[in-house]
């Protein structure tokens, strides 16, 4: 994408150039390679007097009010709080001074694409020199205004104070002087020093909480426009299937429809894929005319795929070396052969859906040549270059606004909602919502996918690893690679197993390979993509060596974290986050009596390093109830908004738990079979646990991201906790597979 | 198409539409009162959750022709200004993410209240077992009933 980085310093030339073309406004030089954008011209447009508007993000008013736009989609990470929670630390703006306003697709913001926890550390040191750059301004149009050095005066509480004099200015009666003032270098940005943050650390609630709680209107779903029309849009239960013909003029006839029409789409699996449109005057006009829908589709080639015919694919190809190696040292067959005990183990889990609550949906107005879209996007310049592409309009004719996500997850970083609803606003004058229903949901997903691995590990006498093989089983599709590399079959998302994972360089004698089933069936990010499966096979896999070997999993894992070999993994960093959570936890899984059970498990992914204990109670009867999850992060020097880390960890620990327990897709036919949330089952409240303890451990490291590293240690630290408390090991998900009855 | 007169939030309001549209979307699209939310349409979240004479009532599974003149009470219209107690426990405690299932997981836990002003914890699990959170914000929702009901002062969680 076009946008300008975030991390590009601020260039002087840029900012002056730019300057003198938008007549002398006020801007820094961050976010000024979009010089041409109407909405960027917009920003820097001189303020007449009314505002103070140092760069894009910053809007001050005479009255003192301080707004600050939130450019990163709002999915329910709680980006809309946290980052302006930044720029306010540095300005020294009073919180409730200060009202966020979400930012529309704009090339004057850089990269507002939410995902991979890197909405935090990709913004967190620009948003700081935002905010002092806006400070040291105000700071100077004070000293001026009182003629005193500005090293005299200091900001604080939305106000410059002149110490030596007792004067103040509130930040509104500095904004006409201040607009006047060039923007300073970024050498001249002085920094606070994170021991005098007053913001940043504490719990600020959601600045959409007011809202929420009163059913204001927020979300893409609610999105209302005049003359707005309503559609849906069938597409063929087979992956990649095609529309041979369908009743639309019949369907046209039925109440409150507009118009009903085949869309050609592509094979493009997270595109526009082939279906059926029906346009009404109402949702449930529209709803109500898809039933009486019928289609013959051309299902193609993956009319006959299963779920059970991968697992016999995949038990075939556990029998034969891996099609590629993914990482390999010493001779792991050697060590293997020459090990005290080895132990072998099949693991899976399923495919599963993101289900987040607000189904996809998305509003569209073509007009003029172009789309305006309302949008509940994780990855608004994705589904603008999609639009761009697909439909052939120039980039400036595809404006998108962003509205609040019920939930992401992952899912809407894939635009196909986005330009279904395009193709279908392409042919109707009017704006036009997509509503997708649950069943289109769970049916047309960007699915987390299933897998399988097969794995192999040694011990010495003394319980020590001594070998460990993977032949991992992903899913995928022939498809190019990297760099222009030739089609090939390659596995999908979620079947990165890189040379990071661990416990790859920690074994002196380790091999991890890889084979692919192709498959048609769309894939995507799920909250900790790869890391959310490969955490359970390794970190219960390593439980199981250590069970072996009669060794405490804890103590086991700290000799393991001891022996790194190579690689990016921070053992330090991990080992501390492990010895604290045991610590906090009371590690001591030989005090639990039968039935009830200790487990432990630790992960690093999206930057963090994580490290859980799970106590849970299996009755004789099987049943599982988790008591208490112990969690510590580690995710750097800042936890921006305590509260809203805190709920991220408390989520993830419970989504974790809820997907292990009971998520699962299965595919007969060509087509997955649950369909709504009957047959798919989510976690409820009576299955949360009573604790989760949450702790941040600050370390000297860049400030990351929340949304994703604390999922993946969850199902591994409760399968462990499971198999202390009853002797069963689950190796399959979901957990309800596993019969857990003991006597 | 039928006319029907409906009482929503304290007023009289006349939609006409199909007489097996859920009250959902007579909600949704014939009056904005966009609160209440959409997740499922077969009545296995509880987004959709609202009041029928102070009964929690799955408006996606109520066709707008049985609702005749029962008092229907929507989120928008628990409180004149978000000053119910939920609403200001929901916000004290930080319970949302995403916030979508809010609505309706506050319109479940008032009727709770009002039926039951001291619940216990295993009341609270059973009366909101109906309501999805797909972020996991139980423990928060939790919390906030029982700061709402007086039972605590701070929940494990929240705060502002
Ligand atoms: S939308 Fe009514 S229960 Fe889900
Ligand atoms: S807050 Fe997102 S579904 Fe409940």
């Amino acid at each position: 994408m076009n946008t300008p980085s975030l991390s590009r310093p601020v260039d002087r030339r840029d900012f002056l150039k730019f300057s003198a073309f938008a007549g002398g406004g006020l801007v820094l030089g961050y976010y000024l390679k979009s010089a041409g954008s109407a909405s960027a011209a917009e920003v820097v447009k001189p303020a007449a007097g009314a505002e103070f508007k140092p760069n894009a993000f910053i809007r001050i008013a005479p009255n003192g009010v301080v707004t600050l736009v939130s450019k990163q989609p709002e999915i329910g990470q709680g980006v809309k709080t946290s980052l302006p929670m930044i720029i306010a630390e540095e300005l020294e703006v009073n919180w409730k001074d200060v009202v966020v306003v979400q930012g529309d697709l704009d090339a004057a913001y850089g990269g507002q694409s939410a995902g991979g926890s890197r909405s935090t550390p990709n913004n967190y040191n620009e948003f700081h020199k935002l905010g002092a750059t806006a400070r040291t301004m105000l700071v100077e149009a004070a000293a001026q205004t009182w003629g005193v050095p500005a090293g005299e005066c200091s900001a604080a509480g939305s106000a410059v104070h002149h110490a030596a004099t007792k004067r103040t200015l509130k930040f509104g009666e500095l904004v006409a002087k201040a607009s006047t003032l060039p923007v300073p270098a970024a050498a001249d940005v002085k920094l606070k020093d994170p021991k005098d943050f007053k913001l940043l650390g504490t719990r600020i609630g959601g600045v959409d909480n007011p809202k929420v709680v009163t059913g204001q209107p927020l979300f893409g779903m609610d999105t209302k426009l005049p003359g707005m029309l309503y559609a849906v849009y069938e597409k063929c239960p087979v992956f990649g299937g095609k529309v041979v013909s369908a009743n639309v003029d019949a369907i046209k006839a039925l109440p409150g429809v507009k118009d009903a029409f085949i869309i050609e789409g592509t094979a493009n699996l997270g595109g526009l894929m082939p279906g059926v449109a029906i346009v009404a005057d109402s949702t449930w006009a529209a709803f109500s005319a898809r039933k009486q829908l019928k289609v013959t589709w051309d299902e193609g080639k993956a009319a006959n795929d299963s779920w059970d015919a991968f697992t016999a694919k995949a038990l075939e190809l556990s029998k034969q070396p891996g099609a590629s190696t993914v990482h390999q040292d010493g001779d792991v067959t050697t060590a293997l052969a020459g090990a005290a005990k080895t132990v072998e183990a099949a693991y899976s889990y399923p495919f599963i859906s993101h289900a987040s609550i607000e189904p996809q949906n998305c509003t569209a107005w073509f007009k003029d040549g172009g789309f305006e879209l309302w949008a509940p996007s994780q990855n608004p310049g994705g589904g603008q270059s999609a639009i761009v592409s697909q439909f052939g309009v120039p980039k400036e004719k595809v404006i998108v606004h962003l509205t609040r996500s019920g939930g992401g997850f992952g899912r809407r970083l894939s635009n196909d909602y986005i330009l279904e609803v395009a193709a279908i606003a392409q042919k109707v004058s009017a704006p036009v919502k997509l509503t997708w229903s649950r069943e289109d949901d769970l049916r047309h997903d960007q699915y987390r996918a299933g897998g399988f691995h097969f794995l192999k590990g040694g011990i010495d006498a003394a319980g020590k690893i001594v070998g460990w093989k993977n032949h991992f089983i992903a899913f995928g599709s022939v498809q190019a690679g990297r760099g222009g590399a030739a089609p090939a079959l390659r596995a999908g998302t979620g079947g990165n197993l890189d040379a990071e994972q661990f416990p790859s360089k920690f074994l002196p004698n380790f091999l991890n390979e890889i084979s692919v089933i192709e498959c048609n069936i769309p894939m995507g990010p799920w909250r900790a993509p790869n890391n959310n499966v490969f955490s359970f096979v390794m970190q219960c896999f390593i439980d199981e060596l250590a069970h072996a070997g009669g060794r405490d999993p804890l103590e086991l894992r700290l000799e393991l974290l001891a022996q790194k070999m190579s690689g990016n993994y921070d053992a330090a960093r991990m080992t501390a986050v492990v010895k604290l959570v045991a610590a906090k936890a009371g590690w001591n899984p030989k005090k639990f009596p039968r039935g009830q059970g200790q487990g432990i498990s630790f992960h690093f992914s999206h930057s963090g390093y994580i490290a859980q204990v799970a106590e849970v109670t299996v009755s004789k009867q099987g049943e599982l109830k988790v008591d208490r999850f112990v969690c510590v992060c580690d995710v750097g020097q800042q936890i921006v908004n305590l509260s809203g880390a805190e709920n991220q960890v408390q989520g993830s620990i419970i989504d974790g738990i809820g997907t292990a327990m009971f998520q699962e897709l299965n595919l007969e036919r060509g087509r997955m079979v649950q369909g709504n949330f009957n047959d798919y089952p989510m976690i409820r409240m009576p299955d949360a646990p009573g604790k989760v303890e949450v702790h941040f451990l600050s370390s000297n490291n860049p400030t990351t991201g929340l949304g994703e590293p604390a999922i993946p240690p969850v199902a591994p630290a409760l399968c462990n906790a499971i198999f202390a408390a009853c002797g069963k090991r689950v190796r399959q998900f979901p957990i309800s597979r596993t019969d857990l009855r003991w006597s | 198409m039928s006319k029907y007169t409906l009482n929503v939030n304290g007023q009289s309001r006349t939609v006409d539409v199909a007489s097996d549209t859920p009250l959902m979307w007579v909600l949704r699209d014939n009056l904005d009162l966009v609160g209440t939310k959409f997740g499922c349409g077969v009545g296995k979240c509880g987004a959709c959750t609202v009041h029928l004479n102070g009964v929690p009532t799955r408006s996606c599974m109520t066709s707008v022709s049985t609702v005749g003149r029962k008092a229907v009470v929507t989120i928008e219209g628990l409180s004149a200004d978000g000053s119910h107690p939920l609403q200001q426990a929901w916000c004290e405690l930080d319970v949302a993410q995403c916030g979508y299932c809010q609505p309706g997981q506050i319109m479940t836990a008032a009727a709770l209240l009002k039926e039951n002003p001291k619940p216990t914890d295993q009341d609270i699990d059973d009366a909101m077992d109906g309501n999805l959170c797909r972020c996991a914000t139980y423990l928060r929702i939790r919390a906030g009933i029982k700061l709402a009901a007086g039972l605590t002062t701070a929940g494990h969680g929240g705060g502002k």
